[in-house]
């Protein structure tokens, strides 16, 4: 269900890094837990972000959630193509349904990250 | 928050569970928000027929020879019209003019009224009453003896008449029946709080869990699924029906929150004197309904400005499935209530824009 190479936050959101770059999605257990997503806000192409601080926000019909990022840098792309199908983030969340990718400008940020068994054990799993 | 131990069960919390309900603190009931998900569950009562558990509302019985007088001066709409076997929405009302609550009131004999209440203000209610008894009336809480059972969707009569040799079909909507659902004793009401046909039955606790599951295999060949408390919101949105806490509450009259029909001021009731006040000056605000045009959903709570400034707020908000559009209710200046108005609704502190339109969102066919 967690893909080992996945980093995670006890927010919820994990970050796939390749090269200098990270792709961020929000968790399966995220989504279960908001249900059925309708609507998500993402940050443009060349938005700067800070670890921990406010990235985006998903909305089920039920809830408001806020998205955190798990690292510092710029976005360079954000999946468009969620905002018109924002239902994606049920079904594939750790796929098609990434929400930005970003430059890193901290890789260190990244050791302070849960991993795959470390986000199972925070979860209970 | 309080801990799952402390919270109110239903007698079909069990139920739930075992059926993989997700099960949230609801005013201090633990209740199932869910189970396959608020869009597929919502879409089936608009289609087929959905079941719901609402025992945890609340259940006042009055009697007496002066049962009518008691009810009649606590309750805003007239009980004096209602004939045995029919029920009608009511307020209860401070003196002050604010809701103590919203009600369904069934006249079950001259001298015998059912009330049905909000679970919240349950206890409130029945203190309030009881604080107005000057009319030698028994007043039960019969709320914890009993469930409640909200069957709602096109398929809901099909589905119930299967358990019952009461016979459905002439019932009229918000009459009921003294009958039985599988041999068991069961006040058989044509409401709702979904905007579809459907019933809502009344039953003993050691019965409902059976009855749950019998109504789930009646309601089989039409798709019956269980909802939850989640599906239950988006429906009664769709339909603008009030919400206690959102729409009405101890701050908010009748004639604001668009309920003058439910007010008779042919008669003497609690808080009468301060609506007669307020009807004869302009009222300053008014309940009315939104679509979002921009991007974004306004949520309860969510300020509403208008050409910048500060107009209201929104009370109930959210997206409505059936329509594949984001609405809600909300508290503006009455002469910015029109259909058309452009509003802006203030999420997460940007305004995006929205109109007002007509309510209800959604009306069923007949």
């Amino acid at each position: 269900m967690y893909p080992d190479n996945f980093k995670y936050t006890k927010e919820h959101e994990w970050i796939l890094v390749e090269g200098d770059t990270g792709t961020i999605g929000i968790t399966d257990h995220a989504q279960h837990e908001l249900g059925d997503i309708v609507y998500v806000d993402l940050p443009k192409a060349g938005t700067v972000v800070e670890q921990g601080k406010t990235l985006g926000s998903v909305e089920s019909v039920k809830a408001v959630s806020d998205i955190y990022s798990p690292v510092s840098g710029e976005v360079v792309e954000s999946n468009t193509e969620l905002t018109a199908a924002p239902e994606r983030l049920n079904s594939d969340p750790h796929g098609t349904a990434w929400l930005v990718k970003i430059k890193l400008s901290d890789p260190s940020q990244l050791a302070g990250l849960l991993s795959a068994a470390d986000y199972k054990a925070y979860l209970g799993e | 928050m309080q801990s799952a131990s402390a919270l109110q069960k239903t007698s079909l919390n069990e139920t739930h569970r075992a059926a993989g309900g997700k099960m949230i603190d609801f005013g201090g009931w633990d209740m199932p928000v869910q189970y396959t998900g608020i869009i597929d569950e919502h879409a089936t009562v608009r289609n087929a027929v959905g079941l719901f558990d609402v025992s945890h509302m609340g259940e006042i019985e009055v009697r007496g020879p002066q049962a009518l007088d008691l009810v009649n001066w606590v309750s805003t709409n007239n009980a004096a019209k209602l004939q045995i076997g029919q029920a009608h929405y009511s307020g209860l009302l401070y003196e002050h003019g604010g809701f103590v609550d919203d009600i369904l009131v069934h006249k079950v004999a001259d001298d015998h009224y059912f009330l049905c209440v909000n679970a919240s203000n349950q206890d409130k209610d029945f203190a309030h009453i009881v604080g107005q008894n000057r009319f030698d009336c028994a007043v039960d809480n019969a709320g914890p003896r009993l469930s409640q059972i909200a069957v709602q969707g096109p398929k809901a009569l099909a589905t119930l008449q299967k358990l019952t040799q009461t016979e459905l079909a002439p019932i009229k909507y918000y009459w009921f029946q003294d009958g039985e659902v599988t041999g068991t004793p069961a006040r058989i009401a044509r409401t709702g709080y979904t905007g579809e046909d459907g019933f809502e039955i009344y039953i003993s606790n050691d019965e409902a869990p059976r009855i749950w599951r019998e109504l789930m295999q009646a309601g089989e060949e039409f798709g019956i699924k269980p909802a939850g408390l989640g599906a239950r919101n988006t429906l009664r949105l769709e339909a603008a029906m009030a919400l206690y806490g959102h729409e009405i509450d101890a701050t908010i009259n009748p004639l604001e929150a668009g309920l003058s029909w439910i007010v008779k001021f042919d008669k003497e009731f609690l808080g009468k004197k301060k609506l007669e006040e307020a009807k004869a000056s302009p009222p300053k605000r008014k309940l009315a309904g939104f679509k979002m045009t921009g991007r974004g959903i306004g949520r309860d709570g969510y300020e509403v400005h208008i050409n910048g400034a500060p107009a209201g707020w929104v009370t109930s908000g959210g997206p409505a499935p059936t329509l594949n559009l984001n609405i809600g209710l909300c508290y503006v200046p009455v002469d910015k209530a029109g259909v058309g108005q452009s509003i802006q609704v203030i999420v997460r502190n940007q305004p995006v824009d929205a109109e007002i339109i007509p309510t209800p969102f959604y009306k069923r066919a007949k």
